[in-house]
C-alpha cells in the first residue's frame, strides 16, 4: 500500500508521543540524582535517565528529518499543551515506591513497543528500535528486581508497593491512549497500534505482578488526554524549569 | 570531585604510636612506605594512620555526594540536549566516586552507614566549596571547570599515597575527572565567547567563586610534627600552598585568555621566584564556613537528611546485616 499524507501524519504523531514520553520520564528520573535511597540507585536512575533522554533525542532527530524543527527547539521551546506525552511520565517522582512502579510499568511497555517497531516498514525507526531494545532490557530488569525485592521484603515495603501500584495503574493505562491515525499506521505496517501493544503489555505485567503477591487494581479507568495535549498541572512547571536557561537568550549557543 | 588532606589545626598530636603498638612493626611499615609499597587493608598499620585515612577518605566521599547537590539542581535546567546529557553523566560520575570512596574507607573498618550518620550529625566534614550556592547556569559551568580542576591537582597528588585501595580509587577517579574538566572548560568557553548576557553571567559567577576556590586547598600548613608524620607515611602528599600554586599556575592564564577577570588586583606571577602572588583569602570566613556557618551548610545537610529519611524503608526492606569487612572495589 502506498504512503499517503495521512500515513505520514500518523507517523509524525506517533514519533512525537514516543519522544515526548522519553524526554519527560528521563527528566523525572534524573531528579533522583543525589536523593536516592542508596547511592547505587542514584546511579541507576541517572543512567536510565541518560538512556531515555538520548533516545528522545534520536526520535526528535527522526522528526527533524521529516521536516519538523531541530531537537533543541522542539524540546526546549514548546509549552505543555504542545506536548504529547502521557500523564504517567509527568507525575513528580514522589517516593521511591511510586517511582519504581512507574519505571517498571513504563519500561515494560517501551520494551514491547520497540520490539514491535523492529519490523516497522519505516526503516529509520526500525533501526533505532533495534538499538534501544538492548538499553531498555536493562531498565526492565532493574524495575523487576526492585519490585520483587520490595514486594517480598517486609510488610511495610509490601504495602507500599501495593499502594504505589494502585496509584500508578490508571496512569499507566493512559500510555495506550489511541491516536487519530491508528488505522493508517497499522495498515501500512508502521506500527500495529496501541490496543495490540496494551494486550501484550497486560500479558506480561499481570503475571509478574501477581507472582510478587501484588493485586492488579480492578475497575480502574485509564487517565487519558496526554496524547492530545491535555496534561496534569505538573507538566508546565516541569517545562518552565527545563527551559529556564535556554530561554534566557534564545539566540545564544550554549 | 574533591579530596583534601586538610588537617584541622585544632587536632592534638598525640604521638604516632598508640599504647601497645610495636615499634618494630612501625619500622617495617615505614620502610615499606619509603620503598614505595602500598599498604593493603589486612596489613598492619598504626592506629593514627588508620584514623587519619578514614577521616580523609570519608571527607572526600562526603564531598562527592554533597557536591552532587549544587550541580544536580542544574541537570533539570541544562540548556539543550548536549549539555543536559553531559551534566547528567558528570554528576552520576561524582556519585560513583562517593561509592568507590566509601568502599575504600570501609576497608579500614568504618561502615558506610556510620560515615553517613557522622555526616548528618556534622561530626565529619566535606569540602567547604559545596557550602556555596550555584546561583546560575554559569556557576555550574565554573564549578565543573575550576573546582574539578582544583580537585584533580589534589587527587593526582593523593593517588601517589600509600594506602592501596584509596590510591587505586583515585586513579580511576582522576581519569573521569579529566572529562569533567573538559566539559566544564567547554561550557565556560561558550559562555565567555557568547552573547553579552552569557559573558556577564560567567564573569559574575567567576567573581563569586574566586574566594571559595582560593580556600579550596586549605590554609597554609603550619609546620607541625603531625603534618611531618603524615607526609612521611604518604597520607598527605603535598602542602596546601604548593597545590594552590600549581593550580594558579595552570588555570589563571587560561582564565585571563578568555578575557575574564579575577577579583584580586594583586594576583600576578612573580617571574623571579616563579611563584604566584595574591591577596590571602579571608581564612576567618573559611573557618566560619567549616564550622557550619556558610550560606548553604544547613540546606545541604537538610537535603541529605531528607534523602536518608525517605529512603530508610527501602534499606530496611533489602539490606542484609552489616558485614564488618568490605572487599575493596579498587
Ligand atoms: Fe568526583
Ligand atoms: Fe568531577
Amino acid at each position: 500500500m502506498e504512503m499517503t499524507e495521512r500515513h505520514v501524519m500518523g507517523l509524525i504523531e506517533m514519533l512525537y508521543k514516543m519522544a515526548d514520553d522519553q524526554l519527560i520520564i528521563g527528566h523525572r528520573n534524573s531528579e533522583w540524582t543525589g536523593l536516592g535511597p542508596i547511592l547505587e540507585e542514584d546511579i541507576a536512575f541517572s543512567s536510565m535517565a541518560q538512556d531515555k533522554i538520548g533516545q528522545s533525542l534520536a526520535l526528535y532527530e527522526l522528526l527533524h528529518e521529516l521536516g519538523e524543527q531541530d531537537p533543541d527547539t522542539v524540546a526546549f521551546t514548546r509549552n505543555a499543551e504542545q506536548f504529547h506525552c502521557c500523564q504517567l511520565v509527568e507525575a513528580p517522582i514522589g517516593e521511591f515506591d511510586f517511582s519504581i512502579v512507574r519505571q517498571y510499568l513504563f519500561d515494560q511497555a517501551e520494551a514491547l513497543r520497540f520490539e514491535m517497531l523492529i519490523t516497522s516498514v519505516y526503516e529509520p525507526l526500525a533501526m533505532v528500535s533495534r538499538k534501544f531494545r538492548g538499553e531498555i532490557k536493562y531498565h526492565v530488569m532493574h524495575g523487576k528486581t526492585w519490585i520483587e525485592q520490595l514486594s517480598k521484603g517486609n510488610e511495610e515495603s509490601h504495602d507500599r508497593m501495593q499502594q504505589a501500584l494502585n496509584a500508578v495503574w490508571p496512569l499507566a493505562l493512559g500510555m495506550f491512549e489511541e491516536g487519530d491515525y491508528e488505522k493508517e499506521i497499522a495498515e501500512v505496517h508502521i506500527f500495529a497500534g496501541e490496543k495490540a501493544l496494551q494486550a501484550r503489555w497486560m500479558e506480561t505485567v499481570v503475571p509478574f505482578l501477581s507472582s510478587c503477591g501484588l493485586e492488579i487494581p480492578a475497575h480502574s479507568d485509564a487517565v487519558l488526554g496526554g496524547r492530545k495535549g491535555k496534561h496534569s498541572p505538573e507538566l508546565q512547571p516541569l517545562l518552565d524549569e527545563m527551559c529556564e536557561v535556554f530561554r534566557i537568550d534564545p539566540s545564544a549557543e550554549w | 570531585m574533591y579530596g583534601s588532606a586538610y588537617i584541622d589545626p585544632n587536632t592534638q598530636f598525640e604521638g604516632y604510636l598508640a599504647p601497645g603498638e610495636d615499634p618494630a612493626l612501625l619500622a617495617e611499615f615505614e620502610a615499606r612506605i619509603a620503598a614505595g609499597d602500598k599498604i593493603e587493608p589486612r596489613d598492619w598499620m598504626p592506629a593514627l594512620y588508620r584514623k587519619q585515612l578514614i577521616r580523609m577518605i570519608e571527607q572526600h566521599a562526603h564531598s562527592e555526594i554533597i557536591g552532587a547537590l549544587p550541580e544536580g539542581t542544574w541537570i533539570t535546567r541544562a540548556p539543550g540536549f548536549r549539555r543536559k546529557l553531559a551534566l547528567m553523566a558528570k554528576v552520576q560520575d561524582e556519585v560513583g566516586h562517593a561509592q568507590l570512596l566509601y568502599n575504600a574507607a570501609e576497608t579500614l573498618g568504618k561502615s558506610r552507614e556510620d560515615m553517613i550518620n557522622d555526616l548528618l550529625t556534622g561530626k565529619s566534614k566535606y569540602s567547604n566549596v559545596f557550602n556555596y550556592p550555584a546561583m546560575t547556569w554559569a556557576d555550574s559551568a565554573v564549578i565543573a571547570w575550576l573546582i574539578d580542576a582544583a580537585a584533580i591537582v589534589n587527587q593526582l597528588a593523593n593517588s601517589k599515597g600509600s594506602y592501596g585501595p584509596y590510591s587505586r580509587a583515585l586513579d580511576r577517579i582522576c581519569a573521569e575527572e579529566s572529562f569533567h574538566l573538559k566539559y566544564g572548560h567547554d561550557n565556560v568557553v561558550f559562555l565567555a565567547t557568547g552573547t553579552p548576557k552569557q559573558r556577564q553571567m560567567v564573569q559574575e559567577a567567576l567573581t563569586r567563586w574566586w574566594e571559595p576556590i582560593m580556600h579550596f586547598f586549605g590554609p597554609p600548613d603550619n609546620v607541625s610534627q603531625h603534618t611531618e608524620v603524615l607526609m612521611r607515611w604518604k597520607v598527605k602528599m603535598d602542602t596546601n600552598d604548593n597545590m594552590r600554586q600549581m593550580f594558579l599556575n595552570m588555570y589563571v592564564p587560561k582564565i585571563w585568555d578568555l578575557g575574564l577577570s579575577l577579583p584580586d588586583p594583586d594576583l600576578r606571577k612573580n617571574e623571579e621566584t616563579g611563584k604566584w602572588e595574591y591577596t590571602e583569602p579571608n581564612w576567618e570566613t573559611f573557618k566560619q564556613v567549616i564550622n557550619g556557618h556558610g550560606p548553604c551548610n544547613a540546606e545541604r545537610l537538610a537535603v541529605r537528611r531528607m534523602a536518608e529519611e525517605k529512603g530508610r524503608w527501602v534499606r530496611r526492606a533489602i539490606l542484609k546485616e552489616n558485614t564488618p569487612y568490605a572487599i575493596p572495589l579498587s
